[in-house]
C-alpha cells in the first residue's frame, strides 16, 4: 500500500512540476501605462509580467532592492538593451519594444520576466 | 499607469541671450509631460527642472528649440556601491558562521557516536533544541533562499533558492518528523539530518560571499575608468578662478587645466599649449602635443604646460561616459556560444526537481533498508548538488573581465557576439590610407639633376603648387614650410587632369606631374626615369619638375606606413591570419606597401563605395573576414565585414560606429583586439564545460548511480560544499583573464 501510495505521489508531484513550471502561463500581472515601476527583490521581478503598447516608447523603473550579485543587471538580449541596476536606488530603462514576446533576464538568466508588447 | 516619482534634473543650456530666451526654455520644459517646474538661471545658463520626466526628454525639449542642453551631473561614484557590496558580504558571512556554530559541532559529534537515539522519549527535548537551533539557522541564515524560492514558485519560476529551500527544507521537516512522531518511519530510517540542514546554509552562504568578492574584481575595468574623472574643476567665472564640483561644469564654460592635472571635461584649447598623456584612455603611451584649437578629452592628463580651454561636452555626453557606457553594455551582453547555456538554465530547475522526485521513488522501490532514509538522502544530494548559477556564471562572467581587459588596452568591444566572431576569422582585411599608413602624405625624396640644389626644386614645386588643393599639393607645401624653403607667387596656373600642373613662377615656366604631362611639353628625362620606377617600388608617388623645358628634377610624395604596421601583421599571421590589402590607390603603390609589411594579397584601385562587395566576395570565398578602416569611409565595409574594426587616432572617434574600436591610431590593436577575444571566449568555453560537466557527473553520482557497483552515496554536506566552489571556480576561473597580457 505504501509503495503504491508514495509512487502515485511521486508521479503526480512530476506532473506537477511540468504543468506548473513549463504549461502553465502566469497571468498578466500588469497593463501597462507608460511608466512601470518592476521591484527586484527576493529573486524576482515583480511584476515579471508586463503588457505594453508595441512601437511606444516605454520607461521601466527598477527598484533593486536585493544585494546579491545577481539582481546588479538586467538585460532585455533579443532588444541588445541591458542596465546596471544600483541598489535600493531606481534605474530607470527607456525602450520601444516591437510587437512581441521580450524576455528580461538578470545576467544568470534567474530572474525572470517577459515584456508583451501588442 | 504608475507614477514615477518627482526628481530634480539640473541642466546646462548655451545659446541664452536675453530673457525672452529664457521663458521660452522655461516653457519649453513645462511642457514635458511630468515636469511640476522649471527654473532657467540666465547668468548660470542653467535649468533646474522637477517632475518625473527624465534627462533625455528635457533636452530633447530644448533642442528642438534649437538651443543646447546637456543633464549636469558626474559619473556615478562606485564607492556606494561597493560600501552596499561589502555590506552585503559581511551579512554572508555573518550567516555562514552561526549556520556554522550550529551545525558544525553536531556533524562532528554524528561520527564520533556523541548523539543521542533519535525516537526515544528520553531523548525528545534534546532533539527538540536542537531541532529550533536549526530552525533558527533556516530563518536567520537561510530564511533568503525560502523567501527567494516561495515567490518564484508563485510566479511559475524555480530557480537556485528553489534547489536550496527544497533540499535544506525536506531534511529539517523529515527530522523533525522522526523527533517528534518516529512511529511514522520504520525504525531503521529514524535519523535526524538537522546537521546537513544547518551545515548546508552554512556552506552556501560562505560560497556566495566569496563568490562576491571574486565577482568585484570583475568590474575592476569600469572602476577604473569611473576613477579617471576628478572631482573638482578649476572654472574660469566672472574673470576668476574657482574650484567647483565637477557635476557643475557648464557648457561653453572655461576652464583651467595646470601642469599633472586630469582634465575634467571634453573641450576645445582656447588658450595655451601642452603634452596631454591620452593612455588610459587610448593605450598610445606617448604624450600628444595640442595647442589651440585641439580637442581635449576629460580623464586624460596634462603633463608640461598650463591652459584654457572650453567645455564642449559634460556630463554623460563626454567620451569618458561614452566609453563606460559602451564597456557596461557589452559586458552585459550574451554571444551565440552563452545562449545554449541560456536554453538550459530554463529548464534547468524543474529538470532536476523531476530527477529528485526519480531519484526518491527509484530509491523507494529498488533501494536497500532502510530505503526511506537511502531516497531521502540522495533526493536531497540531488537538490543541493545541482548548481544552475555556475551555468548561468559561466558566459557572462568571462565577458565581464574580457571586455574590460580589452578596455586597457585602448580596445572598445561592442558586444559579445564581436567577441565570439573573433575567435573563427580566417583573414584580416586592412584599408590602407590612415590604416596601414599614417594618412597623410610627405614629401620622402627629392632627386635633382645637375645645375639645381634640393631646396630650389622644392621651392619651385611649393609655389606653382600654392594654386592646388590636390593632398599631394599640400604635401609639398607643407614640406616647404617645414624646411624654410621660399615660396613664391604663381602665374597662370593650370591643372591638367591625369597629368599634373602648369604655370609660370619668377618668370620661368614650370611643369610638375607624370611621364604624360612632360611627354605632352616635349621634355627630356633623360635617367629620371630609372630613379622614378624605383621610387614608385618603394610606395612612393613620384613627379617629375621641369624648368623652361627642361627637366630639374623629381619631387616623390609618400603616405608613410605607421612604424608598427610591420609588426602587427607578423602578430597577425601568427594568429593564423590572412592580411589583405583593401585600397582605391594604383597597384604598384599598393603593392609596393603591401610588401614592406609582408601583406599577402592586394586588392587594389577599388572605389569606396565598392569595398563592402569585395569584402562580400571574400566572404563567398568561405573567408570569415575582419575588416580594419577608419569607421567612417570604410563604414559600410566594416558593417558587411564578420567583425568591423574601426581604427582611431585619439580619442574622438565614433566609438558606435563599429564592433570593435580602437582608440589607439596603430594597427597593434588588430591583433591585441583578437587575442583578447580569443583567450575570452576560450575562457567562457572552459566555464561552460566545467559547469556542464559538474552538473551532468555530480548530479547523476548524487542521485546514487554509483551505489550499485561501489556501494559510494554522496554525503548531501560534501554536495552542499561542492556546489558553493562550483560558481566561486568559474567566477575565479574568469579573474584569471585580468592577467592577460597581449
Amino acid at each position: 500500500m505504501d509503495l503504491i501510495l508514495t509512487n502515485l505521489t511521486g508521479l503526480l508531484a512530476i506532473g506537477f512540476i511540468v504543468w506548473w513550471f513549463w504549461l502553465s502561463t502566469p497571468r498578466l500581472e500588469h497593463v501597462a501605462g507608460d511608466v512601470i515601476d518592476i521591484m527586484v527583490a527576493d529573486g524576482v521581478y515583480a511584476p515579471a509580467r508586463i503588457e505594453v503598447a508595441a512601437g511606444r516608447p516605454v520607461r521601466l523603473r527598477f527598484l533593486r532592492q536585493d544585494a546579491t550579485p545577481c539582481a546588479e543587471k538586467v538585460l532585455f538580449d533579443d532588444l541588445g538593451v541591458a542596465a546596471d541596476l544600483a541598489l535600493n536606488e531606481t534605474t530607470e530603462v527607456t525602450l520601444t519594444p516591437p510587437a512581441g514576446e521580450h524576455e528580461f533576464t538578470c545576467q544568470m538568466s534567474m530572474y525572470r520576466g517577459r515584456l508583451i508588447a501588442r | 499607469m504608475t507614477a514615477a516619482p518627482e526628481h530634480l534634473t539640473r541642466l546646462s543650456i548655451t545659446g541664452m541671450h536675453c530673457a525672452g530666451c529664457v521663458s521660452r526654455v522655461e516653457q519649453a520644459l513645462k511642457n514635458v509631460p511630468g515636469v511640476t517646474e522649471a527654473n532657467v538661471n540666465l547668468a548660470e545658463r542653467t535649468a533646474s527642472v522637477a517632475g518625473s520626466a527624465n534627462a533625455q526628454q528635457l533636452i530633447a525639449a530644448v533642442q528642438a528649440i534649437n538651443y543646447q542642453a546637456a543633464e549636469l551631473r558626474g559619473l556615478e561614484d562606485e564607492s556606494k556601491k561597493e560600501a552596499a557590496e561589502y555590506a552585503h558580504y559581511r551579512g554572508l558571512l555573518r550567516k555562514f558562521i552561526v549556520a556554522a556554530i550550529v551545525g558544525a559541532p553536531l556533524m562532528i559529534a554524528e561520527p564520533l557516536g556523541l548523539m543521542p537515539h533519535v525516537g526515544v522519549p528520553a531523548t525528545l527535548p534534546f532533539w527538540l533544541v536542537v531541532g529550533a537551533a536549526t530552525l533558527f539557522v533556516l530563518v536567520y541564515a537561510g530564511g533568503h533562499f525560502f523567501r527567494g524560492a516561495w515567490k518564484s514558485f508563485l510566479g511559475h519560476n524555480a530557480n537556485m533558492d528553489t534547489l536550496i529551500a527544497l533540499g535544506t527544507g525536506t531534511a529539517w521537516v523529515y527530522s523533525i518528523l522522526v523527533v517528534l512522531w518516529p512511529e511514522v518511519v520504520p525504525s531503521t530510517a529514524r535519523h535526524a539530518y538537522f546537521e546537513a540542514a544547518a551545515i548546508i546554509i552554512a556552506l552556501i552562504n560562505l560560497g556566495q560571499a566569496l563568490e562576491m568578492r571574486a565577482r568585484g574584481k570583475t568590474s575592476e575595468a569600469i572602476k577604473r575608468l569611473i576613477g579617471l574623472q576628478p572631482k573638482t574643476a578649476r572654472v574660469v567665472r566672472d574673470g576668476k578662478e574657482l574650484d567647483v564640483p565637477i557635476e557643475q561644469v557648464g557648457l561653453d564654460e572655461t576652464v583651467r587645466v595646470r601642469p599633472g592635472e586630469k582634465i575634467p571635461v571634453d573641450g576645445e584649447i582656447i588658450d595655451g599649449r601642452s603634452t596631454i598623456d591620452e593612455s588610459m584612455l587610448t593605450g598610445e603611451p606617448l604624450p600628444v602635443e595640442k595647442q589651440v584649437g585641439d580637442a581635449v578629452t576629460g580623464g586624460t592628463i596634462n603633463k608640461s604646460g598650463t591652459f584654457l580651454f572650453k567645455a564642449t561636452r559634460i556630463g554623460a555626453d563626454t567620451a569618458l561616459a561614452r566609453i563606460i557606457e559602451l564597456v557596461r553594455r557589452a559586458q552585459a551582453s550574451k554571444p551565440a556560444i552563452g545562449r545554449l547555456a541560456d536554453k538550459i538554465s530554463a529548464v534547468f530547475v524543474p529538470t532536476v526537481l523531476i530527477i529528485g522526485v526519480l531519484t526518491f521513488l527509484a530509491w523507494f522501490n529498488l533501494g536497500p533498508a532502510p530505503r526511506v532514509s537511502f531516497a531521502l538522502v540522495a533526493t536531497m544530494t540531488v537538490l543541493i548538488i545541482a548548481c544552475p548559477c555556475a551555468l548561468g556564471l559561466a558566459t557572462p562572467i568571462s565577458i565581464m573581465v574580457g571586455v574590460g581587459k580589452a578596455a586597457e588596452y585602448g580596445i572598445l568591444i561592442r558586444n559579445g557576439e564581436a567577441l565570439q566572431q573573433a575567435g573563427r576569422l580566417t583573414a584580416v582585411v586592412l584599408d590602407k590610407t590612415g590604416t596601414v599608413t599614417a594618412g597623410r602624405p610627405t614629401v620622402t625624396t627629392l632627386v635633382a639633376v645637375s645645375g639645381f640644389e634640393e631646396s630650389e626644386l622644392l621651392s619651385i614645386a611649393a609655389s606653382l603648387e600654392t594654386g592646388s588643393e590636390h593632398p599631394l599639393a599640400l604635401a609639398i607645401v607643407e614640406a616647404a614650410k617645414e624646411r624654410g624653403a621660399s615660396v613664391s607667387a604663381v602665374e597662370d596656373f593650370d591643372a591638367i587632369a591625369g597629368h599634373g600642373v602648369h604655370g609660370r613662377v619668377g618668370g620661368r615656366d614650370v611643369l610638375l606631374g607624370n611621364d604624360k604631362l612632360m611627354k605632352k611639353f616635349n621634355v627630356a628625362l633623360s635617367e629620371l626615369p630609372v630613379r622614378a620606377t624605383e621610387l614608385a617600388a618603394q610606395a612612393q608617388t613620384p613627379m617629375y619638375l621641369a624648368v623652361d623645358s627642361k627637366a630639374a628634377g623629381i619631387v616623390a610624395v609618400a603616405d608613410p606606413i605607421k612604424q608598427d604596421s610591420k609588426s602587427a601583421v607578423a602578430r597577425m599571421h601568427a594568429l593564423g591570419l590572412k592580411v589583405i590589402l583593401l585600397t582605391g590607390d594604383n597597384r604598384a603603390t599598393a603593392e609596393a606597401v603591401a610588401k614592406q609589411v609582408g601583406i599577402d594579397e592586394v586588392i587594389a584601385e577599388v572605389l569606396p563605395e565598392d569595398k563592402a562587395k569585395k569584402v562580400e566576395a571574400l566572404q563567398a570565398r568561405g573567408e570569415c573576414v575582419a575588416m580594419v578602416g577608419d569607421g567612417i569611409n570604410d563604414a559600410p565595409a566594416l558593417a558587411q565585414a564578420d567583425v568591423g574594426y574601426a581604427i582611431g587616432t585619439g580619442t574622438d572617434v565614433a566609438i558606435e560606429s563599429a564592433d570593435v574600436t580602437l582608440m589607439r591610431g596603430s594597427l597593434a590593436g588588430v591583433p591585441d583586439a583578437i587575442a583578447i577575444s580569443k583567450a575570452t571566449v576560450r575562457n567562457i568555453k572552459q566555464n561552460l564545460f566545467g559547469a556542464f560537466i559538474y552538473n551532468t557527473l555530480g548530479i547523476p553520482v548524487a542521485a546514487g548511480v554509483l551505489f550499485p557497483f561501489t556501494g559510494l552515496l554522496l554525503n548531501p554536506v560534501i554536495a552542499g560544499a561542492a556546489m558553493a566552489m562550483s560558481s566561486v571556480t568559474v567566477v575565479s576561473n574568469a579573474n584569471r583573464l585580468r592577467f592577460f597580457r597581449a
